[in-house]
C-alpha cells in the first residue's frame, strides 16, 4: 500500500483509472467541543470531487472549509457521515501517503536547507538517497528555485518559501493535492505568478486540486469547479462550475467568461455573508 | 580611538581590524580585571593588616607605612592573599612539578576533571533520556516530574556525603561516587531545557509529519531533537559548569586525599590560605575552559543548522 503512493508514476496506480471518485463525501458533519460548548463547524456536507479536478472552496472565515480539508486530511474526524479518499476512509487514504498537503504558511523547517525540507517526505517514506536527491532537484526546478538548494528557509522571501512547501507537497507524487490558503500572505503580484506556477503543475500532471481561498479571482482563475461556503454552521451552498478549459493565461481574466462566472461566486457569497458581525 | 574605530568598522587592513578588536574586546575585559586587583590589593592590606602590625608590635618595631604594606603582601598565611601570591603559587604547584607528583596541581585538576566529565556525560544521557520519556509518555510527565523538582531541591553538601559512603559499601570509591554526584546536579539543566525543547515544534510543524504518517521515531528523530537543540546547548552548558562544582563538593566531606576539592580541604586544616585561593583559580579556569568548549561546539553545530549568523 505504502510502495503504492511512492511509485513515480501515479497514472499506473489503480486510483488513477476512474474506478471512483478522488473524494466521496455523504451528509458529513463535525461538531467542535469548546469549553464554552459546541461548535457546529461541518453540517451535512455532500460533495463529490473526480481525479484531475481541480476544486477551489471558498467563503467567509468560520465557514469550516479549513477544516473540511482538514477531514480529507485525516488531521480531523468527522461527527458523523461518510467520506472517501481515493476510495479508502481517509486514515487508510493518509497511510497510504495519498495526498500532499500544503498548509497557509510554509511551515518549513529552520535547521534544513531548502534541498533537504523537500527531501524531508522522501525520508520518511524511505526512498534510496539518490533517489530523493533527483526528485527533490526536479520539483525545485518545477517551482524555479533550483539554484536555492543549499539556502536555509530564512534566506529566502515568503513567496519562494511557499513555493518550496509545494515542491515539497509533489516530491513524493501525490495524485491528491490539499492546499489551504497558500497564497493569502503573498502580494499580489507573487500570487499571480504562483496560481501561473501551479496552473502549470496542474495542467501537465493532472493531479486532482482541492484548494482552499479568500479570494474570488483566484478561484475562478485556477478552479474547474467552486464550492461556496456559510458558516454557522459551515455547509455548502452552492457549487458553481468554471468551465473555462486547461489552458488559462493571466488574460483570461479580462474575459467576459471569466467576469461572468466571478459574478456568479460574488452573489453567491453575498448571499451568504452577514455583515452584523 | 575614533579613526582606530572607523578603520576596524569599514574592515579596512588588518591592523585596523586588531585595533578594532582590541578597542571593542581587550579594553573592557581589561578594565575589570584592573579594577578588582586595585580593590584585591586594598582589601589585603584592610584584612592582613591587623596581623601584621601585632607581629610588628611585638617584635618591638615601629614600621613605617611602606613596610606595613609590604609585609601584608608577603605572609605565608594571610587571611587575603595578594594576587601575585597566588599567582606565583598557581605557576609553581602547575609548571613547577611533575605533574604525577601529589604537589603538581595539573595532578589534581585531572582527578577533578576526570569525575567532572564522566558525571556530565552520564548526566547528559539521564537528562536526555528523562526528557524523552516525558514528552513521548504522558503518564511519565506526573510521575517523574516531582522527583526531578525534588531531587534538586536537596543540598548536594548533605547528600554527597551519604552517595559516597553507599558506593564505598559496594567497594566503588574515587571516581565513580564523584561522577555520581556530578550527574545528579548536570541532568537537571539538560532534563528540563530539553523537555521545552521537544515540545518546541510548533502545530503546523508537527501537522505536517502527521500528513507524511511519519512513525513517531520519525517525529523524534527529525523534527523534535533537531528542533530541540538550542534548547539543548543552554542546558548543556549549566550541566558542564555544575558538574565541577558537583565534583569538587564531592571532595570535600570524604577526606578525598587528591582532586581540587582535596586540595581545598588540606589547605583548610593547614590555614594555606595562598594553596586554597590558587585551587580556587584552577577550578575556575576549568569551568571557564569548560563552558568555552560547549560554546564552541555550540557554535559549530548550529552553523550546520542554518543559524543566522
Amino acid at each position: 500500500m505504502i510502495s503504492t503512493a511512492a511509485e513515480p508514476d501515479i497514472a499506473t496506480t489503480p486510483h488513477r483509472a476512474g474506478q471512483f471518485p478522488a473524494i466521496d463525501i455523504r451528509d458529513l458533519s463535525l461538531t467542535f467541543r469548546t469549553a464554552d460548548g459546541t461548535v457546529d463547524a461541518l453540517s451535512h456536507v455532500d460533495l463529490t470531487v473526480g481525479m484531475g479536478e481541480f476544486v477551489s472552496f471558498i467563503g467567509p472565515s468560520g465557514c469550516g472549509k479549513t477544516t473540511l480539508m482538514r477531514v480529507i486530511a485525516d488531521l480531523e474526524r468527522q461527527t458523523s457521515g461518510e467520506i472517501r479518499v481515493n476510495g479508502l476512509s481517509p486514515e487508510d487514504n493518509r497511510r497510504a501517503r495519498g495526498y500532499g498537503y500544503v498548509f497557509q504558511a510554509p511551515a518549513l523547517y529552520p535547521w534544513r536547507s531548502i534541498e533537504r525540507n523537500v527531501m524531508l517526505p522522501l525520508e520518511i517514506i524511505g526512498l534510496p538517497k539518490e533517489e530523493r536527491k533527483a526528485r527533490a532537484a526536479a520539483q525545485l526546478e518545477a517551482v524555479g528555485l533550483s539554484g536555492f538548494a543549499r539556502k536555509f528557509p530564512w534566506q529566502l522571501s515568503g513567496g519562494m518559501q511557499q513555493r518550496v512547501s509545494i515542491a515539497r507537497a509533489l516530491a513524493f507524487e501525490p495524485g491528491l493535492l490539499l492546499m489551504d490558503e497558500p497564497f493569502g500572505a503573498l502580494d499580489e503580484i507573487t500570487r499571480d505568478h504562483l496560481n501561473e506556477v501551479l496552473l502549470k503543475l496542474w495542467a501537465g500532471t493532472r493531479k486532482t486540486v482541492i484548494f482552499v481561498t479568500h479570494s474570488i479571482s483566484e478561484a475562478v482563475f485556477l478552479s474547474t469547479r467552486i464550492v461556496v461556503m456559510s458558516p454557522r454552521p459551515g455547509r455548502i451552498v452552492e457549487v458553481i462550475d468554471c468551465d473555462l478549459g486547461r489552458e488559462r493565461p493571466l488574460e483570461i481574466r479580462e474575459s467576459q467568461k471569466f467576469l461572468d462566472v466571478a459574478q456568479k461566486v460574488r452573489l453567491a457569497l453575498k448571499a451568504v455573508h452577514s455583515y452584523d458581525d | 580611538m575614533t579613526t582606530e574605530a572607523l578603520t576596524a568598522r569599514s574592515g579596512a587592513g588588518i591592523a585596523g581590524r586588531v585595533s578594532g578588536w582590541l578597542v571593542e574586546s581587550v579594553l573592557p575585559v581589561a578594565s575589570v580585571v584592573a579594577l578588582i586587583l586595585v580593590v584585591w590589593y586594598g582589601a589585603a592590606i584592610l584584612m592582613n593588616g591587623p596581623q601584621v602590625l601585632d607581629r610588628f608590635h611585638r617584635a618591638g618595631v615601629t614600621p613605617t607605612n611602606a613596610e606595613i604594606v609590604a609585609a601584608t603582601y608577603a605572609m605565608d598565611r594571610p587571611v587575603l592573599p595578594a594576587p601575585h601570591q597566588i599567582a606565583a603559587e598557581f605557576a609553581d604547584s602547575v609548571f613547577g612539578r611533575a605533574v604525577t607528583s601529589k604537589r603538581s596541581l595539573v595532578y589534581h585538576a585531572w582527578v577533578t576533571l576526570s569525575a567532572t566529565l564522566a558525571g556530565f556525560a552520564a548526566g547528559v544521557v539521564l537528562g536526555l533520556v528523562l526528557a524523552i520519556g516525558i514528552v513521548e509518555v504522558r503518564a511519565l510527565e506526573k510521575g517523574l516530574m516531582p522527583w526531578i523538582i525534588a531531587s534538586q531541591t536537596i543540598p548536594i553538601l548533605a547528600i554527597a556525603p551519604m552517595i559516597v559512603v553507599i558506593f564505598g559499601t559496594l567497594g566503588l570509591t574515587g571516581l565513580v561516587p564523584k561522577a555520581v554526584i556530578s550527574m545528579y546536579l548536570s541532568f537537571f539543566p539538560v532534563a528540563i531545557g530539553m523537555v521545552k525543547g521537544l515540545r518546541a515544534p510548533d502545530r503546523l510543524q508537527l501537522d505536517l509529519m502527521r500528513t507524511y504518517s511519519a512513525t513517531p521515531r520519525d517525529v523524534l528523530l527529525k523534527l523534535r531533537l533537531p528542533a530541540a537543540t538550542p534548547y539543548l546547548f543552554s542546558g548543556l552548558k549549566i550541566a558542564i559548569a555544575i558538574a565541577l562544582v558537583g565534583a569538587v563538593v564531592a571532595e570535600l566531606p570524604t577526606g578525598a586525599t587528591a582532586g581540587i576539592g582535596a586540595r581545598l580541604l588540606s589547605g583548610s586544616y593547614y590555614g594555606q590560605t595562598i594553596q586554597i585561593w590558587a585551587a580556587l583559580l584552577m577550578a575556575a579556569l576549568i569551568g571557564v575552559g569548560l563552558t568555552g568548549i560547549v560554546a564552541l561546539i555550540e557554535r559549530v553545530t548550529l552553523k550546520a543548522m542554518g543559524a543566522r549568523p
